[in-house]
């Protein structure tokens, strides 16, 4: 195939990619980089490489709708990044250690978990501020304003939510996506911060996090510019098409049927990596 | 002078990261055309990995490669502004954390600095 025709190509599969990804709430990236293993062909350590940096992409590229609404937290973001960039670090180390059927099970997985995760209800339980804790003196707190007016939110078990942070760096790092649903669980699940808190700051952390790896996988050659370009472009363009879907419309039937898209990549994913095939 | 909010402070930094992707999307989609403007498209195969000579893999070397209009060497460099826009919201953070007197959080947006300034450079070595 020519380069332009393979770039045309990925360019669209990038589209669809980060439509999906903005329609489902996963983020781009764990959609392309089974796209880019399964259908291109292409060596997973590309695929993660150029799926990290349209993760960055996107993260940054979102940040400013997400400001408008006033709703992340800069504080809590950047405690927790201590742990994301920190995992990050050794993901990106483990991704030269570890083989790449390992990774793509590693990855199947993660993928199932996003999925049923996107299912999850969110109700929220604020929880008061109570002077003298960890939360308090790290300064986790903050307002929430919704219909019900405004209240103030505090973290609850913080070294719990620092510890699953860690571990959602380690996975970015290690296969090249924002695992926004790692760190919306630690957020919202572990830490009791109000849902929307939690997803709008979970997308200021995935850049930061996603930029602790990508110094390495440069340095190491993962980041080819004719793939990361187009998938980068791609994503890119499908995630803020798709957002601006989604603000328009309700759209559960359409996600429903896009979660069983992301179980059948992660089933395939998983396959592929214990037959060998990737 | 006046301590600025921590809603101006995002406001701030939201319009630097938009500057950041644009700006690295202008330097690549520059590059990137450059690339299939060229006569004779190498065909290159991605089944296998092969981690490619210090050219696209350096500061130094995509600085290089820049310089003499070499197309991949251009779009890697975008790519390579794209990295640097988080960082550069990290450094916003903590001008701003100083600004408000936050004397917690400018360790804390200091140690998140360290980490990614040590990943950054490992593509300097």
């Amino acid at each position: 195939m020519s380069v332009f025709a393979f770039s045309s190509l990925l360019f669209f599969a990038s589209i669809a990619a980060g439509l999906l990804g903005a329609m489902t709430g996963l983020g781009g990236g764990v959609v392309i980089v089974p796209v880019l293993a399964l259908l291109f062909k292409v060596d997973i350590r590309y695929a993660i490489g150029a799926s990290l940096v349209s993760v960055i992409a996107t993260s940054s590229g979102a940040a400013i709708a997400y400001v408008r609404e006033g709703l992340s937290n800069i504080r809590v973001g950047m405690f927790l990044e201590v742990a994301t960039t920190l995992g990050a670090l050794l993901g990106a180390y483990l991704t030269a250690k570890i083989s790449g059927h390992w990774i793509a099970v590693i990855f199947g997985v993660v993928l199932l978990y996003s999925a049923v995760s996107s299912f999850r209800s969110n109700v929220d339980h604020l929880v008061a501020v109570q002077p003298g804790t960890l939360a308090s003196k790290l300064e986790l707190t903050g307002r929430y304003t919704s219909a019900d007016g405004t209240r103030i939110y505090s973290a609850e078990r913080v070294p719990l939510g620092f510890g699953i942070m860690f571990i959602a760096g380690t996975l970015s790092g290690l296969l090249g996506i924002g695992s926004g649903a790692v760190k919306v669980l630690a957020m919202d699940q572990v830490m009791k911060l109000p849902f929307k808190v939690s997803t709008t700051t979970s997308n200021f952390m995935i850049g930061v996090t996603a930029a602790a790896s990508a110094g390495i996988y440069l340095s190491r050659g993962y980041i080819d510019p004719t793939i990361a370009l187009s998938v980068m472009l791609g994503v890119l363009c499908g995630s803020l098409l798709g957002t601006r879907v989604l603000v328009k419309a309700r759209v559960s039937m359409l996600k429903q049927i896009f979660a069983v898209v992301v179980v059948v990549l992660g089933c395939e994913m998983i396959y592929s990596g214990i037959t060998g095939r990737i | 002078m006046r301590r600025p909010t921590d809603h101006e402070l995002e406001l701030s930094v939201a319009g630097m990261l938009r500057f950041g992707v644009t700006a690295a999307a202008i330097v690549s989609i520059f590059g990137g055309l450059l690339y299939l403007r060229q006569p004779h498209l190498p065909i290159t195969r991605y089944e296998t990995f092969r981690a490619g000579g210090p050219g696209l893999r350096t500061l130094a070397g995509i600085w290089h490669g820049m310089v003499h209009l070499d197309p991949k060497s251009i779009i890697q460099f975008g790519l390579v502004l794209l990295i640097a826009t988080p960082v550069a919201r990290v450094v916003f953070c903590v001008i701003g954390f100083a600004r408000q007197k936050d004397r917690l959080y400018v360790v804390v947006s200091c140690m998140v600095l360290m980490v990614l300034l040590y990943s950054l450079s490992s593509g300097v070595r």
